[in-house]
């Protein structure tokens, strides 16, 4: 079983200050990797730098076999690596359909009316088809962090990885975002997922990996990994 | 098709008002408000539709004005060619200062339009070919087409660039390229995680939106009989450059029209009426009211309206 | 030398834009327009015997109040709206300079006014050197400026918050200070800052309403050469300026010492858009 995504020795730096020191994971296509760590620790730099946001200056990014190198944000996402945002980002000006438009037409060079009918099934298996044409401002929270994951669909990507989406939103609403993840997991998308809710990290990740002060402390079976005590140490200080 | 009957039946129009004898004030005045339109709608295309602001917009029009008096001075090119000279330039420059900051946030890209304006017009001061701080006086070609004045011709031909300036904006907004913009504008993060080349869009943009400004300021030499810096660099281009746009409405294409007429017939009041300085004043306060109280413009103001009355 | 006394100057300019844009992040283009009111204010007051550093004291919490306003009405107008850093706020303090300066030629025409006091038009003489007190005094005030601000944003509690709310607002607001408030502080201060920097603008040359312009391409060229937001780099990138203006000027003649601020400016961002002491 081939790696969809090999990181080696990864480094990134803020001028004096180390966010990410020599870090490497691997990801098997079509797992459910949780990637947990106290705030600070360095997973959004992670993937911001997987996503190409953020430019590593140690280390390689392979993707399906092939290295990321300079390849810029937007030419990763046509590759098939796709993110959603911690905060939201949506297109504001735009309904919740139009939002999706451009990923279709962008990603996949789909417009008009066959791009229409592609947004509405996306939205209706992530469960915002009654909102397809509210404008993308009106919507709550919990609508928000669907439409950001709906978007990362609508590129149909290879590997989605999805930041903090159930931060902030209630129990109920975890597990409806939950499940949309495991359902898109089902359908053969690889997922990465960062979060910080641990009921919901154990029952959706097959393997787990912890950051903590930008370093892997410790990966593997979810539950031996919840159970070392360095993990334990990271989130709740000496 | 409608959009096309009105834009033929424009230029009908004016070709028909420069052959008819109405009073030559009305070319005059009636250039200036053409003028305007392709300055706001120029303008609009990199700020209303990117949401990127040029604040060097004297830069860009003295670069269309200046490279257009090259043209004439060197090889006495017809008004046409110069026009497209100008336009070339001005989109060399947009190019440019793209590539410099548009990786950088949009204020950046705000500053270095200013930095522009003054380096453009310290080349110019010391330049004799250019004319220099004291500038350059020319004398009309004589070649009138058939309307009779020179004035007359520059202004058919200045609503023909209307037109083309306004179609383009049109066609941008409803592609592929204005469905980008948008994008970019609303979240740029977004917008490259969602597929969209980000930095290319800009830098088009920039491109086309330098070039309809050079295209507005390239007939200047023309039209006064007389170019120099100090007026040609004017921070009044500017103003008026953000204010149209933001008065119509950054979103479509229609508002930087609207703001160019509401602006241009307010200004010939407003000095024929009170006094000119106060005329420049009015413009700032409009664009402060209209940022603070209609940041979408009128046409923000009439969709509203049309909402609200359902 | 000429030059570093400039550049000292220049950098207490561009100390407020360095708290307002560099720290809070807000497109405060109408930064230079302010400074010429201040220098105009200066001169008012200067029409009633007043020497133009007093009148810099005296207006420094007027500003202070001012700048205070400005911010709240830009906060409640576009921070809270969403529609921040976009055309929206820029186009407005856009206009607000240019309103300023429109105000400015309407109240006092466009001719230049100047500022009157005792060392104003004398020179110190060293060796085979003369050097106009009044750049001494400018020079002088900057300094200790530079100084206090530096210490202020280093030692006290409001300092640290101020620098702190740049860089990240939800941990402040867990210790219980309200970001608002402080940012408008800040700005405050920055404006604050302002006054006595136009103050200093009147003493060591004529003033005329469109100045803000020039100074916008100085005071954007400092704080972007200096790093955001930190107050003992601006100091030495207005050094860098002042000396690489003066020797333009002597080398190059007026027209293109002017366009020295800019080049830099374009220079800096093309390179190095963090700054020399950024992060």
């Amino acid at each position: 079983m081939e790696n969809i995504l090999e990181v080696k020795g990864l480094g990134k730096n803020f001028g004096g200050f180390t966010a990410l020191s020599d870090v490497s994971l691997s990801v098997r296509k079509g797992e459910r990797l949780g990637l947990i760590g106290p705030n600070g620790s360095g997973k959004t730099t992670l993937i911001n730098c997987i996503s190409g946001a953020l430019r590593n200056e140690q280390g390689t990014i392979e993707f399906q076999g092939e290295p990321l190198g300079h390849l810029p944000a937007f030419a990763r996402t046509r590759r098939g690596i796709a993110r959603s945002f911690q905060i939201p980002r949506p297109f504001h000006s735009m309904t919740v359909l139009e939002n999706l438009m451009v990923p279709l037409a962008y990603v996949g060079g789909v417009s008009g009316k066959k791009a229409q009918a592609q947004a509405l099934e996306i939205l209706a298996e992530i469960g915002l088809g009654e909102k397809a044409h509210a404008s993308s401002s009106s919507l709550s929270q919990v609508e928000l962090r669907k439409m950001e994951l709906a978007r990362a669909m609508a590129a149909r990507p290879q590997l989605l990885i999805s930041d903090e989406a159930m931060a902030g939103l209630s129990g109920s609403e975890v597990d409806d975002v939950l499940d949309i993840l495991i359902k898109l997991n089902k359908s053969g998308i690889t997922i990465i997922m960062i979060e910080h809710i641990m009921h919901a990290v154990m029952r959706f990740s097959e393997r787990l990996v912890c950051l903590d002060a930008g370093q892997v402390i410790c990966a593997g079976d979810p539950k031996t990994v919840v159970a070392n005590p360095e993990v334990h140490r990271a989130y709740l200080g000496d | 098709m409608k959009y096309w009957t009105f834009a033929a039946l424009a230029i009908v129009l004016a070709v028909g008002l420069a052959l008819s004898g109405a009073n030559e004030y009305l070319f005059f005045a009636g250039f200036v408000v053409l003028q305007a339109i392709v300055l706001a709608t120029g303008w609009n295309i990199l700020g209303g539709y990117a949401g990127y602001v040029n604040f060097g917009v004297p830069g860009f029009v003295g670069v269309g004005a200046y490279t257009a008096l090259t043209m004439h001075l060197l090889i006495k090119a017809p008004i046409l060619v110069q026009i497209v000279a100008g336009a070339m330039l001005a989109g060399l420059l947009g190019l440019l200062v793209g590539m410099l900051t548009l990786r950088l946030r949009g204020i950046f890209f705000s500053i270095a339009t200013i930095a522009v304006v003054y380096i453009l017009d310290a080349v110019v001061m010391n330049s004799r070919f250019l004319g220099g701080a004291t500038g350059i006086q020319l004398t009309r070609p004589t070649d009138v087409w058939l309307f009779g004045t020179y004035t007359r011709m520059l202004f058919v031909v200045m609503a023909v660039m209307a037109v083309i300036a306004v179609s383009v904006a049109r066609y941008i907004q409803n592609s592929h390229i204005g469905q980008g913009l948008r994008a970019v504008r609303d979240s740029e993060e977004a917008a490259e995680c969602s597929g969209v080349p980000t930095l290319k869009l800009k830098l088009i943009a920039c491109v086309i939106s330098g070039a309809l400004l050079g295209v507005a300021g390239a007939p200047m030499p023309m039209y006064l009989s007389y170019i120099e810096p100090a007026s040609t660099f004017n921070l009044h281009y500017a103003v008026i450059a953000l204010a149209m746009p933001i008065i119509g409405g950054t979103s479509h294409w229609a508002g930087p029209l609207i703001g160019a007429l509401i602006l241009g017939s307010l200004q010939q009041i407003v000095t024929v009426t009170i006094s000119s300085e106060l005329n420049v004043l009015v413009v700032g306060v409009l664009l402060v009211v209209f940022v603070v109280a209609a940041p979408d413009g009128v046409i923000g103001l009439i969709r509203k309206w049309k909402t609200s009355s359902k | 030398m000429f030059g570093l006394l400039l550049g000292c100057f220049y950098a207490a300019v561009s100390l407020g834009l360095s708290v307002a844009f560099g720290l809070l992040d807000v497109p405060h283009v109408a930064h230079p327009a302010l400074l010429i009111v201040g220098s105009y204010g200066a001169y008012l007051l200067g029409g009633w015997g007043l020497d133009p550093l007093v009148s810099g004291f005296l207006l420094m919490p007027i500003f202070f109040l001012l700048g205070m306003l400005l911010y709240r009405f830009y906060y409640e107008t576009f921070e809270s709206r969403g529609s921040a850093a976009g055309v929206n706020g820029l186009a407005f303090f856009f206009g607000v300079a240019f309103i300023i300066e429109v105000l400015l030629v309407l109240g006092f025409g466009v001719d230049q006014r100047s500022a009157e006091a005792p060392y104003i038009g004398e020179s110190l003489r060293i060796a085979h050197y003369r050097i106009p007190y009044r750049l001494i005094v400018a020079a002088g005030v900057a300094l200790i400026l530079t100084l206090v601000l530096t210490l202020f944003f280093s030692r006290t509690f409001v300092g640290r918050a101020i620098k702190a709310v740049g860089q990240d607002e939800g941990a402040l607001r867990l210790m219980g200070a309200n970001p608002v408030k402080i940012k408008q502080l800040a700005f405050g201060i920055a404006t604050s800052v302002n006054a006595l920097a136009g103050a200093m603008l009147i003493i060591v040359s004529p003033v005329d309403p469109t100045m803000d312009r020039l100074y916008i391409g100085r005071a954007f060229c400092v704080v972007v050469l200096a790093g955001m937001g930190s107050m003992s780099g601006t100091l030495v990138a207005g050094l860098i300026l002042g000396v690489a203006e003066s020797i333009v000027l002597t080398l190059f003649g007026a027209s293109w010492a002017t366009a020295v601020a800019f080049g830099l400016l374009l220079l800096m961002l093309g390179v190095r858009p963090q700054g020399l002491f950024g992060r």
